[in-house]
């Protein structure tokens, strides 16, 4: 995020879209809620379904799936006609506005209503409410990045706020809610492919010879290595040979999952480290046990970049170990000594080689967790991002053109599906699955499916059926709802035995090679 | 500067800031005034009239949660008249319902009846599950007093047991409030409210539903909220008492909004979860998988040993002869198909210091930028 959480309540408009708050966020959305139902906040909410929020939203715009960039485009353009946004900040802040404004041209609301089902006046609306307040806020999550184009989605989303120059302030900003513990924190710390702890590119020499000098090691590797969505497929062609897997079950979370778990059986090593034999770990050749949140002293970073600690609370059961223990004894054996006594320990040298955490320490965190970007002992931390200028200096507008998602309906494949999660249960479930409650609550997969579209191919709720699209098939039950729009059906994807994955494309966006788990399309069949 | 507003209580004189109220003044400058029904960010009520105080030239006690402090004003929060009205509210409730914490028996004879009365409607022989961490038993004990001044009413409502988080107990409801406002303005579920009004008053969901059957979504804020044992968590009942456990203050391991948590541990076990009050960033909300989803951490499927596998079968193995097995399998195909044939996927789920160590395994060791997690999916 580029607020906090907190900041929330201060903000007169809250845009919320892609993002199933109260289920997904459930902590955070209080503040949206508390915001609106006490504070004299209008909430606008686009999203496909009639999730929870919609009840709190003053607008609701129902778009259909996988047109974000259209109804973006369609709010910029009523903002620049009407003559709504901020000169101030457009001009002193950002460039390229004009090769934008030219994009957004013929975006009208009547050309936006054919492609987004929004009606024109709504999407009016919503425009002059954005525009007008003093300070607005959005919120997204994986209903704007699961898509072809979901960088696309995300830099629209940029550009509205600029445009109307809520950035940098109270209430303000572009927040994307992460959905796991400590995404913010994989990324923070080189967990990616293109840049080591603090987002230090790999390909920059000098960067690599800063590690190289503080790690104790000659010839770091200086090429861009692969996402995981380009690992599986790599995999598959014989290119990548070993896999370590650490606390991940992309045997549930892949996008095509019949194709990943070929993948996966084509290496000829893989290790998984994890609390649970999941359905990856079953794949393994080794399987490592490691602790559990409860059994660890060290930190995660949450969605508003907050370095907070955990703390060790129970002993492991059996053999477990610290995840980073059984990576340094391999990496021993390996020939690169790596040994320390503690989490702490690691902390302090990883604070000493990344820049934004170079100020935190245990002792400033140990009753509130510390914002990042904290260069020094004394830096308070920042709460806020992008107050006096963006990273690059000028905020740039990126003038961008609506594409349809990849995979389009047809007469074999009629409704369109989309994925998410429910509140009771997280991921891949291998650990709410282990409560009795939960369970109770949401005890197997289902499918969600408007009563019209129930009546059109005479299901009724409860009944079994055949889900199939393109790449395989599953079975749930039909779960009639209102929450659905027609012509879309909503499965979660948590369950291993009905894995909504297993029907998902994985087309991926050309950049951010996130796969289109929000858009694929399928038919319904009663189960035999 | 401005001019300073002063107020006095209980004979020194303090600064507060317009709009503060006499509870906030005194509890800023470390004087106690208890309260029952009041709760913080939320509208206050003054239902509970426990913390009443003696305001000088005011014709009745003046609830110190709603009355605004104002400047010259002379307060006086534990005066005779004072004490005398919270001994009164006290008694009344707890002869209102089934307080059987020792404090009730105190000054009596019909003790035995009455605790046999509750064991019967609580279906143990124990005393009740929040012994020891009530705020209204906390209250008895300071003004000592006990309720059977006042004959006991009946217990209008039976228990509700039928979720799998929350057990209601109607009988030890105080009417305080607090869970209403806690899950209607902090955490805006709206999913419970007073109903039918009076003497047969009871917290209800709509249509007075179980929990289950409602809006409800088991965040537990009311749990949290609950003065008394009228709102517990079901597992913890009984069997987590404040001298038995542990706390231990993390974070929780979920969703990115990172709510700080208590995990209560007892006998190396984690046997329930509360939010860390009056912190950022959840200020002691957590929402039902946070609070409730923890039984993962001492499930029987944990793995507890390095497994390897051997024509097609998982063999249990040591610790050594695993990692020996990695180290020279990752080795060889470093060596033989060069460093980018492998590929490591670190996680969103452990920690930093994890995520950094593996980054600089990758890197450092493999040789390779083959390193990625699974956030994107
Ligand atoms: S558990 Fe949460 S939603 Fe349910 S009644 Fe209590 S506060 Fe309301
Ligand atoms: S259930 Fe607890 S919090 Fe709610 S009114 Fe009764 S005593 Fe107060
Ligand atoms: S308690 Fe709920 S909202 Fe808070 S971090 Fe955990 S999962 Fe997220
Ligand atoms: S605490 Fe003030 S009236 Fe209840």
């Amino acid at each position: 995020m580029t607020t906090t959480i907190g900041d929330i309540e201060d903000a007169e408009v809250i845009l919320v879209t892609g993002s199933n708050t109260t289920e997904n966020h459930p902590v955070l959305s209080r503040h949206v809620k508390r915001a609106v139902a006490f504070k004299g906040a209008k909430l606008i909410l686009v999203d496909p379904r009639r999730i929870k929020l919609a009840q709190f939203a003053h607008l609701w715009l129902r778009q259909n799936l996988g047109t974000d960039v259209a109804w973006l485009n369609g709010m910029m353009h009523v903002i620049i006609s009407e003559d709504l946004y901020d000169r101030d900040f457009v001009e002193s802040r950002t460039e390229g506005f004009e090769e934008m404004k030219k994009m957004v041209e013929k975006f009208t609301p009547e050309f936006v209503e054919q492609i987004t089902g929004v009606p024109a006046a709504d999407l009016a609306a919503a425009a002059r409410l954005y525009a007008g307040a003093k300070a607005a806020s959005i919120l997204y999550c994986m209903g704007i990045t699961q898509h072809t184009h979901g960088t696309d989605n995300v830099k629209s989303l940029a550009n509205l706020a600029m445009l109307c120059g809520h950035m940098g302030k109270p209430g303000g900003g572009v927040n994307p809610l992460r959905g796991q513990n400590n995404v913010q924190g994989a990324c923070d710390m080189g967990g990616l492919p293109n840049v080591y702890s603090g987002y230090q590119a790999v390909s920059d020499l000098a960067i690599a010879k800063k590690m190289e000098e503080a790690w104790g090691v000659k010839d770091l590797p200086t090429k861009p290595g692969l996402t995981v969505t380009q690992m599986v497929p790599k995999a598959h062609e014989g290119e990548l040979k070993a896999l370590y897997i650490i606390g991940e079950n992309p045997l549930v979370s892949d996008p095509d999952l019949n194709h990943a778990e070929e993948s996966l059986k084509h290496l000829d090593f893989l290790v998984v480290q994890d609390i649970f034999l999941t359905e990856t770990a079953e794949l393994a050749d080794v399987v490592l046990p490691a602790k559990s949140f409860a059994e660890k002293d060290g930190t995660f970073s949450n969605t508003e970049r907050r370095v907070q600690r955990i703390r060790k609370a129970v002993d492991p059961p059996g053999q477990a170990k610290d995840d980073w223990e059984i990576l340094c004894e391999v990496a021993t054996r390996m020939g690169f000594e790596m040994r320390y006594e503690s989490s702490e320990e690691i902390f302090d040298e990883l604070a000493r080689v990344t820049p934004s955490y170079s100020g935190i320490s245990y002792g400033r965190i140990e009753k509130d967790g510390l914002h990042w970007p904290c260069p020094t002992p004394e830096h308070p931390g920042t709460p806020i991002l992008h107050r006096e200028q963006f990273t690059r200096g000028k905020g740039l507008f990126h003038a961008i053109d609506y594409t349809p998602p990849a995979e389009q309906t047809d007469d074999e494949y009629p409704l369109y599906l989309t994925t998410g999660r429910v509140l009771y249960h997280y991921h891949t479930g291998t650990m709410t699955m282990k409560t009795e409650g939960l369970n109770e609550r949401v005890p197997e997969c289902f499918v969600e499916i408007s009563p019209r579209d129930a009546a059109l191919y005479e299901l009724n709720d409860g009944e079994a059926v055949e889900i199939a699209s393109r790449r395989g098939k599953i079975r749930a039950r039909i779960q009639v709802s209102d929450k659905a729009v027609s012509g879309t059906v909503f499965i979660p994807f948590h369950f291993a035995k009905a894995a909504a994955n297993r029907l998902t494309n994985a087309q991926l966006d050309p950049v951010s090679k996130i796969p289109e788990y929000k858009v694929c399309a399928v038919r319904l069949s009663r189960a035999a | 500067m401005a001019a300073q507003h002063l107020m006095i209580i209980n004979g020194n004189e303090f600064p507060f800031t317009p709009g503060e109220t006499i509870l906030d003044v005194a509890r800023s400058h470390a004087i106690d005034i208890p309260t029952l029904c009041h709760l913080k960010d939320t509208m206050p009520t003054g239902a509970c009239r426990i913390c009443v105080v003696d305001v000088r030239g005011a014709r009745n006690l003046l609830p110190a949660c709603v009355t605004p402090a104002a400047a010259d004003m002379i307060v006086q929060t534990e005066s005779p008249a004072v004490v005398r009205a919270r001994r009164l509210i006290l008694q009344l409730l707890l002869s209102s319902g089934n307080h059987n914490c020792a404090v009730r028996g105190s000054d009596g004879q019909d003790w035995t009846s009455f605790q046999l009365a509750v064991h019967n409607d609580d279906g143990s022989s124990e005393l009740c599950p929040v012994w020891g961490d009530c705020r209204l038993q906390d209250l008895a004990y300071r003004y000592q007093v006990s309720g059977e001044r006042f004959a006991s009413t009946e217990i209008a409502y039976p228990m509700e047991t039928v979720n799998p988080f929350i057990v209601r107990d109607f009988s030890r409801c105080i009417q305080c409030g607090r869970c209403v406002q806690a899950c209607n303005e902090i955490q805006v579920n709206n999913a419970i409210h007073v109903g039918y009004r009076g003497a047969k008053a009871k917290i209800i969901a709509a249509g007075d539903r179980p929990l289950k059957d409602s809006d409800c979504v088991f965040c537990g804020e009311c749990v949290q909220a609950c003065p008394v044992g009228a709102l517990v968590e079901k597992d913890a009942r009984y069997k987590v008492r404040p001298w038995t456990e542990r706390k231990v203050r993390t974070t929780c391991s979920y969703c990115g909004v990172g709510c700080q948590m208590h995990l209560h541990v007892q006998e190396n076990r984690v046997v329930k979860v509360s939010g860390v009050e009056a912190r950022t960033p959840n200020f002691g909300s957590l929402c039902v998988k946070g609070r409730f989803g923890f039984d993962f951490i001492h499930a029987p499927q944990r793995l507890t040993v390095p497994l390897i596998r051997e024509n097609g079968q998982f063999r249990e193995a040591g610790w050594d002869e695993a990692l020996d097995l990695v180290a020279e399998r990752l080795g060889g195909i470093k060596q033989s198909h060069g460093p980018d044939s492998i590929g490591v996927l670190t996680s969103a789920r452990i920690t930093n210091e994890e995520n950094y160590i593996a980054n600089k395994f990758a890197r450092a060791v493999l040789k390779t930028n083959n390193i990625d997690h699974c956030a994107r999916l």
